[in-house]
């Protein structure tokens, strides 16, 4: 029985080291607070998933269309609108990359939370 | 030893408790540090929840009797193998299973998703939660580190559960349905972080993919446990036990099929957070049927310390799922639609409304009987009849619509493209109906159906196949065996999931023929030595008894030579086992492959009177029923193209979701 309390204890404490790992490794962190994406960032990752959705769909209309599964017609009506889909994500993340990277040289840290 | 596991179990309530509070707060309040102190808490929790799993197993191969569960559960003479089984053979243990895994896949899942730290410090608190309604009842309503003093012997297992698939059916099914708690906790951590985006549906891809075919592999290994061991002639009896599992995994298959179309088109987000929702709230519904005793009795329900805290547990998670999901409306609102009702997103929503359907009707043929009873007090019973009706009704369209999805074209497509891709399926299915017509197979409608149909939709995964090689070949200019493995290689979740619709289709025929089209005999009167019956156009002569003692039994078999057009092809042994310990009688059945069917010949002796060593034997003829056994192992092949990484896609996630993480980490 004491045995078993024994390890039950060693269990417990293994357990309280493991939880605590975080505060003991940093006691007096610079910085303890977790970022938040901004909303730059949430929109730069809506207009990335925008631009691969497009991307993907006009790939696979390629595929269906040399497969057949889509005919010449519907293949005309449904890649101008893809294609300029595509196009329009494209460019709007473009500008973002430039505002992101013009935000780094200035020195402003990247995910900086609104009104910080 | 079982005040270790008392303890280790303490610990991880503890654990558990804190990752669910901690974590809430770290969420709420943006502190780091106590973040990944919560996270660190999953991972402890998984490593005291192995130590009380390992002095369960300890004492299950000792025969520890002074521990209750072991004296309820294994006796000495019960195989070491079976006595291991025992872990999930009983309530308190398969529960110790659930937070095994449970923590195990938390652990597991929190730590590959470590740099989506935004979304992951809110999935913590949300499998903190379901993992302290676990722990709190193994510490505090049912234990398995109970011990009373020891009895001389144990009581055994139940005879039907001393069978090799018991090794493996409970397990996958419990890899299934903890499996589902994944997709959830992050389907809500994205609810309650705000952020609807798809990262959830990228973290948790392989996840859900993983449960719902450990969930299907485990159904496949219960029907052929049946199948083999309980004796009836049959693979699924439509029971409470048996549509637990099922229910979770329609649901998990519906959300399976319409989360494409939210990484395809961005539609139908607040669709796939319900699906989500549903198969787990379903899987912990299964849990619920399958422990709390309901299914036997309401009354034995209310005497079950589980039946309350689970049904309370569950209205507590409803409810959380269906406020974040309300809360969150606004931001899972579609900025796209559907653009016809003929294309590829259409009849994924036609196979989503079916799926959903059939899983509801079952829910409803589960629940009347309970409710009837709970309410007035009258014994119902919901039969295959209900069952059968509706899986005709919603089942067969389904069937036909996964033949029709890959033909149809995403956003719209036209008659004249329809007429082009639609041929060779529909030649398949009208030669394949006719030919089944001459050769007498309309006897059965929905049979005659179900072949026609498969038909469809094995010719139409053929042509996908087919047509998509022969386009790899035209634009690499690869050679066709390369082209067919470079298409399947760059596309592994579409070909798998075509190799997982011919897995459906095999087990569709499998269970048409052998349900529809079998032959069942089984004679009023006795057979005694020397005389024969006859079942479509096979003979059975029964030769005798004999008797010999098992491991743990005792055993009688019957000695039947089986004959096809006068010769001899088989000797089968139909019997019974008598288990002493257990005071219970096992039918023990005997089974001829018949290549030429791909069927069986399932021999069991109903009765034997041991005294004048007369025989009621029972036969029962399935053909192709082997088909279902076999779409096992191609569902298992499909599932795991589909799941398996794709490197490029990795790399171009990654790419994706960078920015995001590198701005929530610090």
């Amino acid at each position: 029985m004491s045995v078993a309390l024994v390890l039950g204890a060693v269990l417990a404490v293994v357990a309280v080291l493991l939880v605590a790992r975080p505060f003991l490794r940093e006691p007096s962190p610079v910085e303890d607070t977790l970022v938040e994406p901004d909303e730059l960032d949430r929109r730069r990752l809506e207009l990335v998933e925008e631009r691969d959705r497009a991307l993907a769909a006009l790939k696979e209309l390629e595929f269906d269309h040399r497969t057949g599964k889509v005919s010449d017609d519907d293949y005309r009506a449904l890649v101008g609108p893809l294609r300029r889909r595509a196009a329009e994500a494209l460019r709007a993340l473009e500008p973002r990359a430039e505002a992101r990277h013009e935000r780094s040289e200035a020195g402003t840290p990247e995910g900086t939370p609104k009104g910080q | 030893m079982a005040d270790l596991g008392r303890a280790a179990l303490l610990v991880t309530f503890g654990l558990v408790v804190y990752a669910l509070v901690a974590g809430a707060l770290a969420a709420r309040s943006r502190r780091r540090r106590l973040a990944l102190s919560a996270q660190n808490a999953l991972f402890a929790a998984f490593l005291s929840t192995l130590v009380a799993a390992a002095v369960l197993l300890v004492a299950l191969a000792r025969r520890d009797f002074t521990f209750a569960y072991v004296a309820a559960h294994t006796s000495r003479s019960l195989p070491l193998g079976y006595a291991l089984s025992a872990f999930w053979g009983g309530q308190e243990g398969s529960l110790l299973l659930w937070l095994l895994i449970l923590t195990g896949y938390a652990a597991l899942a929190v730590w590959l998703n470590r740099r989506n730290r935004d979304l992951v410090v809110w999935v913590v608190p949300v499998l903190g939660l379901v993992a302290t309604f676990f722990a709190f009842m193994l510490c505090f309503v049912s234990s398995p580190f109970v011990v009373a003093p020891a009895p001389g012997d144990g009581a055994g297992m139940v005879a039907s559960l001393q069978n090799p698939y018991m090794l493996a059916h409970p397990p996958m099914l419990y890899l299934g349905y903890v499996g589902l708690t994944i997709p959830f906790a992050f389907a809500m951590g994205a609810l309650l972080s705000g952020r609807t985006d798809e990262r959830w549906i990228v973290a948790t891809r392989r996840w859900t993919l993983a449960a719902w075919t450990f969930l299907g592999v485990g159904q496949l290994l219960g029907a052929h446990w049946a199948y083999v061991e309980i004796g009836w002639g049959g693979y699924y009896a439509w029971d409470p036990v048996e549509n637990a599992a099922l229910m979770p995994w329609l649901a998990a298959t519906a959300f399976l099929h319409s989360v494409m179309i939210q990484e395809k088109r961005g539609m139908l987000k607040v669709w796939n957070m319900i699906l989500v929702a549903l198969a787990f709230l379903l899987s912990l519904f299964g849990t619920f049927l399958t422990r709390s005793g309901v299914v036997n009795s309401i009354h034995s329900f209310s005497q079950s310390p589980l039946g309350g805290w689970f049904l309370g547990f569950i209205a507590i998670m409803t409810a959380f799922s269906v406020a974040l999901i309300y809360w969150r409306l606004p931001l899972l609102r579609s900025k796209t639609k559907l653009e016809s009702l003929v294309s590829r997103e259409a009849t994924f929503l036609y196979n989503n409304l079916l799926l959903v359907a059939l899983c509801l009707t079952i829910l409803w043929g589960v629940m009347y009987p309970l409710l009837t009873e709970a309410l007035r007090g009258e014994t119902r019973s919901v039969s295959k009849p209900y069952y059968d009706f509706f899986l005709h009704v919603f089942g067969l369209p389904l069937l036909l619509l996964m033949g029709i999805g890959p033909l149809v074209a995403w956003r719209r497509a036209s008659l004249r493209a329809l007429g082009k891709t639609f041929l060779v399926p529909l030649l398949a299915a009208v030669v394949t109906g006719v030919a089944l017509i001459a050769l007498g197979f309309g006897s059965s409608t929905p049979g005659l159906l179900a072949y026609t149909f498969s038909a469809f939709v094995a010719a139409s995964i053929v042509l996908e196949f087919q047509r998509g090689t022969s386009a790899r070949h035209a634009i690499a200019g690869e050679s066709y065996p390369r082209a067919l493995v470079s298409l399947v290689g760059r596309n592994r979740r579409r070909y798998g999931g075509y190799i997982v619709h011919a897995a459906i289709v095999l087990l569709a025929i499998g269970i048409a023929g052998s349900s529809a089209y079998q032959t069942v005999r089984e004679p009023a009167h006795g057979l005694r030595k020397g005389q024969s019956m006859e079942a479509a156009g096979w003979t059975f002569v029964y030769r005798g008894l004999t008797t010999h003692q098992e491991a743990d039994a005792q055993a009688t078999r019957a000695t039947v030579d089986v004959y096809r057009g006068g010769s001899h092809v088989t000797t089968l042994h139909p019997g019974k086992n008598w288990y002493p310990v257990e005071q219970q009688t096992s039918n023990e059945v005997s089974i001829y492959h018949d290549p030429r069917s791909i069927g069986d010949v399932f021999t069991i002796a109903d009765q034997i009177d041991p005294k004048s060593g007369v025989l009621f034997l029972k036969v029962l003829v399935k053909p192709l029923v082997n088909l279902i056994w076999v779409a096992g192992f191609v569902f298992v092949f499909g599932s795991v193209i589909a799941m398996w990484p794709d490197a490029v896609e990795q790399r171009r996630l990654a790419e994706r979701y960078a920015p995001a993480a590198a701005s929530a980490r610090t």
